[in-house]
């Protein structure tokens, strides 16, 4: 027996995207129905940001014990090697993923939205049928919110299968392979890269472009490129993933010779692509803006009354790009006035060590600036955690005629949490004066960020 | 050095205290002989108070809006030899000075709300733009930004004044409370949502009108009575006149005629021509026709009067007409001038409007008010003609005016004036 539902707010999606959406929705009073064909919480809770931070925590305890069972750290020695159950760790993992998934679950029950489980195939703009285990469910509402968001590329002479995983698959692997080939030195392929080479694993990147990391300047990016080598990781730049090799994978190097780099698994990251098909975006005549689909600065796509947020609808791919969006969507329902303004949509990349961008690069901010930088080499907080010698730095970037601060970068350990800051600097329009004004706790990685403020204004105290 | 107190001197007859309208000077300033240094309002009249001395104010005694009893001291001064009070007595009246004098020289300019001036940036900050570069994000926090944005205020045309052009929440105030005008007039528009509240004190001749006004609707049951008259012949009459008339003879408008008709037509309708001291319950029946003229000044609503119109010719009207409301708006009205009415006439006629509900200039009974005359197609021995229609609209107290003889009344002034021969025949 088929179910009819009628709703005001259909969401489809349970990633970042969509489940904030449903229980911002849901807060606001609005009676609402999300769907969701694999589990709450998407990409981000089940196969991205949180498993691959779970396995980047794990490798770097595992990397440090390894080290201290070979030459003493800061004093630790370990008698033997360490041991790792691969599978334990997966395990681990799944376990954090599930803690979230059964978390999300209940915000959204407590946020009174009604969570159908199934995959949405859309016959118009407001009506779609799920395919439930048990049933079919036709849903048709006033609004709806797309959030489907996006699925890894794969390359067609590289099908996933096999030995050819994506991120997907690499981070629950049943066991962890000897032999890693990473295929695209983006922000993912090196994070888990990084992450198994600190498992033990050989890891050869393979990318296409001249440089690791296109998205940060070379400057930014320096540290982490001389992390890869002083760890073994075989970099080839400027080479081009061919195909499945005898033993592996089949590159063309910049020489143009081609050699089979041996490996277990071939790890393929070349980037994520919208999720567009095999739901029925064709029959909604939504408008779309290259492989993404259309939307305004208030995430309205061309069809009056749907919705789109998240990876669906463009750059950057983030979780908190995805979640402010959900929001604010399921606030302008509820007819509050919203747009999506943001002065940063900050990025991170969890390499070793660690990138964030906020605001302007150097490239963006042009010739009239003022940059200072400022080491971890001279931050307390980072030699006493061993992170001092990494290359890591802050950076600021300001106007030079009125000292707005238009961009603030950093590279360093943990420097993920300096983030926020950033971001807030940013959002509520700083100027060099209002960072050197406010005090920072010592001892913190954040007091390079004051100290880099204080050195652009020209008086830096530490250095 | 000596103290003078200058006391607020007996400014017309019977009258008991004025009204404080505008102060003109405030405390610590030199003033001479004969500066004006306060207006105070009697019963309809503004008058200036100058100074008998020169020397220095040293207080200031009431508010503009409060009424200051005749006798009671109004300014002190400091002046050279002995003064009149005592130099070591204390102010005559313990209230403090008033604490904003009020430097406006209208009497009905209100005590404006002022806008919260810009904070004073925080950091010295290099050279700031006082406008945006073009193509460039106005700088502001979240808080600030969704504030606007609810609004409807595009931030581009809010000038900031944080620091690098920041836009504070003080900034999008003053912006609000300009009503966008500190915007820039480069590119677009900026409409915004008006917010905030004026405060303006009923006081002077503005709160004199309110009463009236109020007294009036409140005691009098006004009835409206409003009819349509011909005005054709006697515009052709009027025209004629001005057209030969003597070089010192005035121009006249439709307001003369209007008064001969009244004036004609009274002593048949005696309750009309009357005040109703209600209190008393005795309506004063007046043989004299003396009509109040309702005059828009720039400081408001004024009635002179025109008295004795019976006894004028229409030229004579017209000249006294033009006297008594030159006088009204600029202010020099005395009270004779503004007293005694026994009717009113009001017009609007030359905004236009095809009738009004005049509200009656109490203790009169019975107020008109003509309306404008409008060339309009009407019907005149099943043709259609073209004629010069004017509506008089008029009101009366029901209380002494009975609605049947109102309408008679206002039968025979449309008669007499869509035969203007008979204005003038006895
Ligand atoms: C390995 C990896 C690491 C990452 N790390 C980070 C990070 O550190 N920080 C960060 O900000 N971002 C990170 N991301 C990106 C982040 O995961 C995404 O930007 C975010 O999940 C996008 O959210 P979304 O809601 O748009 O879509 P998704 O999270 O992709 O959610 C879409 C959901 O919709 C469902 N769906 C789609 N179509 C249908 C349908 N027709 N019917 C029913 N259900 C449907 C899918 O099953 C999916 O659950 C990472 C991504 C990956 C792959």
């Amino acid at each position: 027996m088929s179910e009819h539902i009628t709703t005001k707010v259909l969401i489809i999606g349970g990633g970042p995207g969509g489940y904030v959406a449903g229980i911002r929705a849901g807060q606001l009073g609005l009676d609402t129905v999300l769907v969701e064909a694999a589990r709450l919480g998407g990409t981000c809770l089940n196969i991205g940001c949180i498993p691959s931070k779970a396995m980047i925590h794990v490798a770097g305890e595992f990397e440090a014990m390894a080290h201290a069972a070979k030459t003493p750290l800061n004093g630790i020695s370990l008698a033997a090697a360490p041991q790792i159950d691969f599978a334990k760790t997966v395990a681990w993992k799944d376990g954090v993923v599930r803690r979230l998934n059964t978390g999300v679950a209940a915000l959204l029950k407590r946020a009174k939205v009604r969570v159908v489980e199934g995959w949405a195939q859309f016959s118009d703009a407001k009506t779609c049928t799920v395919k439930t285990k048990d049933d079919e469910v036709t849903i048709t509402a006033e609004h709806v919110i797309l959030a489907n968001g996006s699925q890894p590329i794969e390359l067609p002479f590289l099908k996933f299968g096999g030995k050819v995983i994506s991120s997907t698959e690499a981070l629950s692997l049943p066991v962890l392979p000897k032999r890693l080939a990473v295929v695209g030195a983006g922000y993912i392929g090196l994070e888990l890269g990084i992450a198994f080479r600190k498992l033990g694993c050989e890891v050869t990147v393979v990318e296409a472009l001249d440089r690791i990391l296109p998205l940060y300047d070379a400057q930014l990016v320096a540290p982490v490129a001389k992390w890869l080598e002083k760890n073994g990781v075989t970099l080839h730049l400027g080479a081009k993933a061919k195909g499945l090799g005898e033993t592996g994978l089949a590159a063309e190097l910049k020489d143009g010779s081609v050699v089979d780099i041996a490996a277990d698994n071939i790890l393929v990251t070349v980037g994520r692509k919208p999720a567009t098909e095999g739901w029925g975006l064709e029959n909604m005549a939504i408008d779309m803006e290259g492989r993404f689909v259309k939307v305004d600065d208030q995430c309205r796509t061309s069809m009056k009354n749907v919705w789109a947020v998240g990876d669906l609808v463009g750059e950057p791919m983030l979780e908190h790009k995805a979640a402010k969006q959900g929001e604010m969507v399921a606030e302008i329902i509820a007819g509050h006035k919203r747009r999506f303004d943001p002065v940063t949509v900050p990025a991170v990349c969890f390499t070793e060590p660690e990138i964030v961008s906020a605001g302007m690069s150097p490239h963006e901010a042009g010739e009239d600036v003022v940059t200072a930088i400022f080491p971890f080499m001279a931050n307390g907080r980072a030699l006493s955690m061993d992170a001092g010698d990494a290359g890591g730095f802050v950076r600021i970037l300001a106007r030079k005629s009125d000292h707005r601060v238009l961009g603030i970068q950093a590279v360093g350990a943990h420097v993920s949490e300096l983030s926020n800051e950033f971001s807030l600097a940013l959002e509520m329009g700083a100027v060099l004066e209002d960072v050197a004004g406010t005090i920072h706790v010592h001892p913190t990685l954040g007091e390079a960020f004051h100290e880099a403020a204080l050195r652009a204004l020209g008086h830096a105290i530490h250095i | 050095m000596g103290r003078f107190v200058f006391k607020l001197p007996d400014v017309g007859e019977g009258t008991a205290e004025a009204e404080i309208v505008a102060w003109h000077v405030k405390v610590g300033d030199m003033i001479h002989e004969d500066q004006n240094m306060v207006d105070v309002m009697t019963d309809k009249a503004t008058v200036e108070m100058t100074s008998p001395v020169t020397g220095k104010v040293l207080a200031l005694h009431g508010e503009p809006g409060q009424m200051a009893p005749v006798g009671s001291p109004l300014v002190e001064l400091e002046v050279e030899g002995a003064g009149n009070a005592k130099a070591d007595a204390a102010p005559a009246v313990p209230k403090p000075a008033p604490a904003k004098p009020a430097a406006t020289p209208k009497a009905e300019a209100p005590p404006k709300k002022e806008a919260p001036p810009p904070s004073a940036p925080p950091a010295p900050v290099a050279a700031r733009p006082a406008l945006r570069p073009e193509g460039e994000k106005p700088l502001a926090s979240p808080a600030v930004r969704q504030r606007a944005h609810d609004r409807g205020i595009e931030l581009q045309f809010v000038p900031g004044t944080g620091p690098a052009g920041r836009i504070t929440q003080e900034d999008l105030d003053s912006f609000i409370a300009s009503d966008g005008r500190n915007a820039r007039s480069t590119g677009g528009t900026a409409y915004a949502q008006r917010e905030g509240v004026e405060e303006i004190k009923v006081i002077g001749l503005r709160r004199r009108i309110a009463e009236s006004m109020q007294n009036a609707k409140r005691r009098i049951p006004h009835f409206a009575y409003v009819e349509e008259i011909d005005m054709t012949e006697l515009e052709d009459l009027r025209l004629h006149l001005n057209a030969t008339k003597r070089a010192e003879q005035p121009k006249l408008n439709v307001l003369p005629f209007l008064m001969r008709a009244l004036v004609k037509t009274l002593p048949q309708y005696p309750q009309i021509n009357a005040r109703f001291d209600d209190e008393a319950g005795v309506v004063h029946r007046h043989a004299a026709v003396h009509i109040g003229i309702a005059t828009q000044t720039a400081n408001g609503l004024i009635v002179p009067v025109v008295k004795h119109a019976e006894a004028r010719d229409i030229w004579d009207s017209a000249l006294e007409v033009s006297r008594v409301a030159a006088a009204a708006r600029d202010n020099k009205a005395g009270k004779d001038d503004l007293s005694g009415s026994t009717i009113t006439i009001t017009s609007l006629g030359a905004l236009g409007g095809v009738a009004t509900t005049p509200v009656i200039n109490y203790p009169e009974v019975a107020i008109i008010g003509p309306n404008a005359i409008i060339e309009r197609p009407v019907v005149r021995a099943g043709q259609i003609v073209v004629r010069k229609m004017m509506n008089l609209s008029s009101s009366f107290d029901h209380r002494v005016v009975d609605g049947y003889d109102a309408a008679a009344f206002i039968q025979k002034i449309k008669a007499l004036l869509e035969h203007p021969a008979t204005l003038f025949m006895d």
